[in-house]
């Protein structure tokens, strides 16, 4: 109940946000920011809360992205109905996968490995057959109206997102308190246990990577609608399974707002230090970099670990 | 003539490459009776446990449970079809507080998330965990832990429960504390089987005991006709390659009278 009161509020205070803000550079940011949110909340289902470390999200990134595109353009579909296509093939491509890679108890750096090369698959794929476009890309024709999926101003964009998010946020509440979520996460702890006290862990973990795999295909799919090309290497390229890892590891993975805050403060960071030093380029990646070090090195819970950490030793010294 | 008794093993056999862990064993463990399995380390006994509960797979021979062949079943379908077993090195889910890890077990017969987190809270309460439901598991103690396995377990209502050394590492406080707890269970209707190391608990508990040694089963009965055919030679002396002092295992179609007399589900006092 708790959880849905924030996330109420958190939807409002961003879409209050989104109609206030003027600037391009802040209503871009946020949009960014949230659309980063998103990929990392949908890393964190399978990541943070089913223990199963996928290198290769963008494999159902690109998905979500190839089909919103492709069903627009090819088969002449309409941009929402498109989306709906999107998750839903890009579901059916994380269950595929899931089900050739759980149902042989591959786990940690293999599963790892598997997800990656799997997604360099779909890269190759991508460029060679015909109706992607191949390296050429594809571009997705500009016709802003709310019924296209594609807005004027940042605003309609934001609100969309935000929807995803806020989404993403009630899966992971529901996770919390379901018995699917307490069997994911006795199957990330211990999967031996978890067996011994009747959960199916191949079932557990399809449904979670089924439910991951969705929301990245939505998080490909507004990337489509926003920025109107695509190609192989945007699409599953190892860029955005890196993004949505990182995003969620620094804020937290196995938290509910961990990657909605990771995204946040790696996007403020990004955005600050190319600001910053926008005369030598290449020097805020490397502080970006040395950023990300000092997190996992001094913060291994994630930013969301913090506050638990400060709150924890506060109530102590107050019962002290 | 007595109804199907709730676990049957019929020569049940695996080998881990040279090593032959369990050797065509066979015995029966009839419903409502709370038996030992003992016998040195390293003689198979948590292997058995494993291959009754899916966790492996026997190279040779048949486990029936409750009336079917569940040999090489999947220990989830075991666990739903009400055989469950604990760990002798404890698996708590550490990141997660007691309360959710016993919730884990009763969300097998209880979807609804307030209500395995109730019944989560009366099977602590059941083993004297009552205090410590909001603790992470993986702040408990020894003690502690091996009452969380067996709270766990619990949960998921079982016919028939396989403890694997509940008592093992608990100095001799915590374990007559614990020994009352084992005794209720069973008293409450679930079969028992338990591994244990502990003599002392297994001669005040358990009904009817197995002895194996090097993967075989070498004497069987009540732990007091065990202990005496033994005479004074203590259960270690398995060990030798010779064979034990003990009465041998009757076949398991000339039951000895010792043998048939476990099926009355008694309870030494």
């Amino acid at each position: 109940m708790r959880d849905l009161v924030t996330i109420a509020a958190f939807a409002i205070a961003v879409a209050v946000l989104s109609s206030v803000l003027r600037s391009g550079v802040w209503t871009t940011f946020l949009m960014m920011a949230l659309y980063a949110a998103l990929l990392a909340q949908a890393w964190n289902l399978l990541g943070g809360y089913g223990g199963q470390f996928s290198f290769g999200h963008a494999l159902f990134f690109g998905t979500g992205a190839y089909v919103q595109v492709l069903a627009q353009t090819q088969a002449g579909l309409n941009a929402w109905i498109a989306l709906a296509c999107a998750v839903a093939s890009a579901a059916v491509v994380g269950t595929g996968v899931g089900a050739l890679s759980f149902r042989y108890g591959l786990r940690g750096s293999y599963f790892a490995l598997v997800t990656l090369a799997f997604a360099e698959v779909f890269r190759i794929l991508a460029v060679t057959v015909g109706f992607t476009g191949g390296g050429v890309g594809v571009m997705l024709p500009l016709r802003e109206s709310a019924a296209n999926l594609q807005f004027a101003s940042r605003q309609g964009a934001i609100l969309v997102v935000l929807g995803f998010v806020v989404a993403g946020l009630l899966v992971t509440a529901w996770l919390r308190r379901s018995r699917f979520g307490a069997w994911l996460q006795a199957v990330r702890d211990n999967e031996d246990a978890a067996r011994a006290l009747g959960v199916d862990p191949l079932r557990v973990k399809l449904g979670a990577i089924t439910l991951s795999a969705g929301f990245m295909g939505a998080g490909g799919a507004f990337y489509v609608q926003v920025f109107q090309y695509l190609d192989p290497n945007i699409a599953f390229g190892p860029a955005t399974s890196v993004e949505s890892l990182v995003a969620a590891i620094v804020g937290g993975i196995g938290t509910l707002w961990g990657p909605v805050l990771g995204a946040l403060v790696l996007h403020a960071l990004a955005e600050f230090t190319r600001n910053l030093f926008g005369d030598a380029p290449g020097l805020n990646m490397v502080i970006y970099g040395v950023v990300l070090i000092l997190i996992v090195l001094f913060v291994p819970r994630g930013l969301s670990g913090v506050g638990r950490d400060v709150r924890a030793a506060w109530r102590l010294g107050r019962a002290g | 003539m007595p109804a199907e008794p709730l676990l049957c093993l019929e020569d049940v056999a695996i080998a881990f490459g040279g090593l032959q862990a369990v050797q065509g064993v066979s015995f029966d463990v009839a419903e409502g009776c709370l038996c030992g399995l003992i016998g040195p380390n390293g003689a198979g006994k948590t292997t058995l446990f494993a291959l009754m509960s899916g966790f492996l797979v026997p190279d040779r021979g048949r486990i029936r449970f409750a009336g079917h062949d569940i040999t090489g079943r999947a220990p989830h379908l075991n666990a739903r079809a009400g055989l469950t077993r604990t760990f002798q090195i404890v698996q708590p889910f550490a990141a997660q507080t007691v309360r959710e890890n016993i919730a884990v077990g009763a969300h097998l017969r209880e979807p609804r998330r307030a209500a395995a987190l109730a019944a989560a809270e009366g099977v602590a309460a059941q083993v004297g965990l009552a205090a410590q439901l909001d603790k992470p598991a993986a702040d408990l103690t020894v003690a502690g832990r091996k009452r969380l396995e067996l709270a766990r377990a619990l949960a998921t209502k079982p016919r028939l429960l396989l403890l694997d050394e509940v008592l093992a590492g608990l100095n001799p406080q915590e374990i007559a504390d614990m020994i009352p707890v084992v005794r209720a269970i069973a008293s409450g209707g679930v079969t028992v089987l338990m591994i244990e190391h502990v003599m002392q608990a297994v001669m005040s508990l358990a009904e009817h005991v197995w002895v194996l040694a090097q993967g075989r089963l070498i004497a069987a009965g009540a732990p007091v006709m065990v202990q005496r055919n033994d005479g004074a030679t203590p259960l270690r002396r398995c060990r030798n390659s010779r064979p034990c002092a003990i009465r041998p295992v009757p076949s398991r179609t000339t039951r000895s009278p010792i043998s048939t007399s476990i099926w009355k589900p008694t309870r030494p006092g």
